[in-house]
């Protein structure tokens, strides 16, 4: 932990020892994951996976924020792999009775787990766990900076249907500011030599978001132009209650994805969402079942993406 | 008003067109209601059946275009309709405005600014520039359909005399807006400050016992939005500018290069806060009538060009609602009828020059809402509601045409104004300058023989 060079060094410890986001990960460190995916993907269609490698190991879904999908699937890769999985779902349970995220983690600690997958509504909290606990703790979305397995998912899914994960154009379209999904997908996709744009209303695409090193477009019909990937972001009701977006309506009228803004991206497009959908309002429902759509595959590649993080996590490090 | 425009010869005119510069003794060609030329040769003779209108040698100017109009017109039809508004309108040289969203329903919708739009796509009738609100009705707490209002033809966005108080709202409003192409207008006053006053702070607010609204009022106001546009990179105008201080603050943005505008009306360069006097609630206007160091700011500000556009400010007002106390009286005059007589006496006085007079009731204000060029596409994604270019003299544009003497002296009587509404602050007031005709797409709308 203590080498700290690159931002990559700090969220994905030099020793793989966590998963805190994939901001700085070099493709060295990426691609092994998605082979490993990719492998277990397989197992996963014929039902053979190692039950034995995770025997005997903890691990805890640690859920501050509802999530079904995400949990779900963290449980069924954990599960996948013979570890023992607990889910705790602390909305209900001693965090509202005054505990801090600190005594959770020793807590937790004195209880000698393993893994520790984390969802938290503020940025930065699995990161703050990682720092006291033995475990190795692996972000599953915090707030608005990272969610890292989602976009490794998304690059499994993409290299799986275009044969690779660089040299394409990709736009990923709506909430950009409050997307965590958005953030691990531009460094990710940055990282492998992709060109990302990011498209949305100014309210919710601020031009800052250039420093990341993505081109920042505020029209779909610019954004979408001969785009390889175009990822759909969810679009919060709290956007409308909190004025950056004044109607669903508007929204589905500039910059829902349709046929027509779908047909300036290149032909074949892959279309993706990271769920739960807005039909309607970011996205048109004969585009989510069309033929471009991977959104199931998403959810499946989801699973492998886990499965391969614990793997690696366990069985010294990621990197 | 059936299409029977013929064409039409003006002769012995001085062509005047401030988006050329072009000031001199000339003719102008009418074809089938465009401007079709105006570097006829002298000797040259009129087209067959073209009607022939003797200017002698008044002034032929673009229609005017005034960018601050309220219409009763939904919701209080007993103070003005589209049609009485059209007849001031047009007697005061006026071919377009824009018309304010604070109209009952407020034009926060797009079904409304189609409606609006509608109303002046007649052949000969006043063009009509309908705002959308900024928010939904125009109340100030969330964004308005800024996207669909300006793809319905919204020309820019404002809640009229209602500030946007709150600055998370102005940037998220400047910041939203940016991606449409639309710009908002402010109400220069920070409501807070403003509170429930109706007169400027100073001796005659204390004098008469009303509330007062200091001037800083309105600079801290203009401070902070410029502070915003900067922020954000928004368009950003400042509707009826009154204050010295405010001026100055708006002509450093400019220097800096920031996209900042501003208008001013008549009462803020031809009245000062005297004019309240005995309680003159037609007087009344808001922002308040200022005092008289900021009167000639104002004017500085005309001339040195930081002000960008004179608009009539033109709010129709019955009997019933001025007369009351001060306090509770409805603020706010006619101007469309006074405005170019009005605007003119800063040409007399040496202030402007005719050119430049002209130049901030046609040619800039027609810039400022992106009507010196043709406009087709409001959004990338689909061409419609475009406007027609205004407030210039170009070929193949609309012949929308004002003819005005300069010099003609004429006084102002409330009660024999043109339109329907008479609640104007410049009653008994001797103005040079008068128009003689108004032409609306080559149709006469105003004026007998010259």
């Amino acid at each position: 932990m203590a080498e700290g060079r690159s931002d990559g060094a700090r969220f994905f410890s030099p020793a793989g020892r966590h998963l805190l986001g994939l901001q700085g990960m070099h493709p060295t460190q990426i691609e092994p994951i998605l082979d490993l995916a990719e492998t277990y993907a397989l197992m996963n269609r014929s039902r053979k996976t190692p039950r034995d490698l995770l025997r005997g190991r903890t691990v805890i879904n640690l859920f501050f924020e509802d999530s079904t999908r995400t949990r779900t699937s963290f449980e069924l890769a954990g599960k996948r792999l013979g570890a023992d999985v607990i889910n705790m779902s602390v909305a209900q349970s001693s965090v509202n009775k005054g505990e801090t995220l600190l005594d959770t983690a020793a807590t937790l600690n004195a209880m000698r787990t393993d893994i520790l997958v984390v969802r938290h509504a503020q940025s930065g909290a699995p990161a703050l766990l990682a720092k006291k606990v033995e475990a190795a703790v692996v972000n599953a979305g915090d707030g608005t900076h990272e969610h890292p397995t989602q976009a490794l998912l998304d690059a499994v899914t993409i290299r799986r249907h275009l044969g690779r994960i660089s040299g394409l154009t990709v736009a990923i379209c709506g909430d950009v500011a409050h997307s965590r999904v958005a953030r691990s997908n531009i460094h990710l996709l940055t990282a492998m030599a992709n060109k990302v744009r990011v498209v949305g209303p100014p309210t919710l695409v601020p031009g800052a978001f250039s420093a990341l090193g993505v081109e920042v477009h505020h029209t779909m019909e610019e954004g979408l132009r001969d785009a390889d990937v175009v990822m759909m972001l969810r679009l919060q009701r709290e956007r409308m209650s909190g004025g950056q977006v004044p109607s669903a309506r508007e929204y589905f009228r500039f910059y829902g994805l349709n046929r027509r803004r779908l047909d300036l991206a290149k032909p074949g497009a892959l279309v993706m969402h990271p769920g739960p959908m807005n039909r309607g309002v970011e996205i048109d429902s004969q585009i989510a079942d069309s033929d471009q759509s991977v959104i199931q595959e998403q959810v499946e590649m989801g699973v492998a993406v886990r499965m391969a993080v614990l793997d690696r996590l366990v069985r010294g490090g990621v990197s | 008003m059936s299409a029977k425009s013929t064409d039409i010869l003006f002769e012995n005119v001085r062509l005047l067109d401030p988006a050329s510069g072009l000031d001199r003794p000339g003719r102008l060609l009418v074809r089938s209601g465009r401007i079709a030329d105006h570097d006829l040769p002298g000797a040259e003779g009129a087209p067959e059946g073209a009607e022939i209108v003797q200017g002698g040698g008044a002034v032929l100017c673009p229609g005017l275009v005034d960018i601050r109009v309220e219409i009763g017109e939904p919701g209080h039809e007993y103070r003005e309709t589209v049609k009485s508004a059209t007849r001031a309108a047009f007697a005061g040289g006026v071919t377009t405005v824009a018309v304010l969203p604070t109209g009952t329903p407020p034009i926060d919708d797009p079904a409304m600014v189609r409606l609006l739009r509608s109303r002046g796509d007649d052949p000969g009738s006043l063009t009509l520039l309908p705002y959308g609100a900024v928010t939904k009705g125009c109340k100030g707490g969330e964004l308005a359909e800024i996207g669909l209002l300006r793809e319905a033809g919204a020309v820019a966005f404002t809640d009229g005399a209602q500030a946007i108080a709150s600055a998370r709202l102005m940037k998220l409003a400047l910041t939203y807006a940016r991606g449409f192409g639309g710009m908002v207008v402010q109400h220069p006053e920070e409501p807070s400050l403003a509170g429930s006053g109706c007169a400027t702070d100073g001796e005659l607010a204390i004098r008469l016992g009303l509330p007062g609204i200091p001037t800083a009022a309105e600079a801290i106001m203009i401070a902070r939005d410029i502070r915003l546009a900067e922020l954000t990179g928004g368009r950003l105008h400042f509707g009826h500018v009154s204050t010295g201080e405010g001026v100055e603050l708006i002509r450093r943005a400019k220097q800096r290069g920031l996209a900042v505008t501003c208008d001013t009306a008549p009462q803020y360069f031809d009245l000062n806060e005297n004019a309240i006097g005995d309680f003159r609630t037609y007087a009344k206007f808001s922002p308040p009538l200022r005092a008289e160091a900021d009167r000639l700011a104002i004017c500085a500000a005309l001339a040195d060009g930081t002000i960008d556009a004179v608009a009539s400010d033109h709010t129709p007002r019955d009997a019933d609602d001025k007369r009351l106390p001060f306090a509770q009286a409805a603020a706010g005059g006619t101007g469309l009828a006074t405005l170019l007589g009005v605007t003119l006496t800063r040409y007399h006085d040496g202030t402007l020059s005719l050119l430049d007079a002209v130049a901030l009731l046609t040619s800039r204000p027609a810039a400022l809402l992106g009507l010196d060029r043709e406009t087709t596409a409001v959004t990338p994604s689909r061409a419609r509601g475009g406007w027609r270019p205004a407030g210039a003299l170009t070929a193949g544009h609309a012949a929308d045409l004002c003819l005005f003497d300069p010099d003609r002296a004429w006084r102002v009587v409330a009660g024999s104004l043109p339109g329907h509404a008479q609640n104007t602050p410049f009653d008994g007031r001797a103005l040079e300058g008068r128009v003689l005709g108004t032409w609306k797409e080559g149709l006469r709308v105003f004026g007998g023989e010259a």
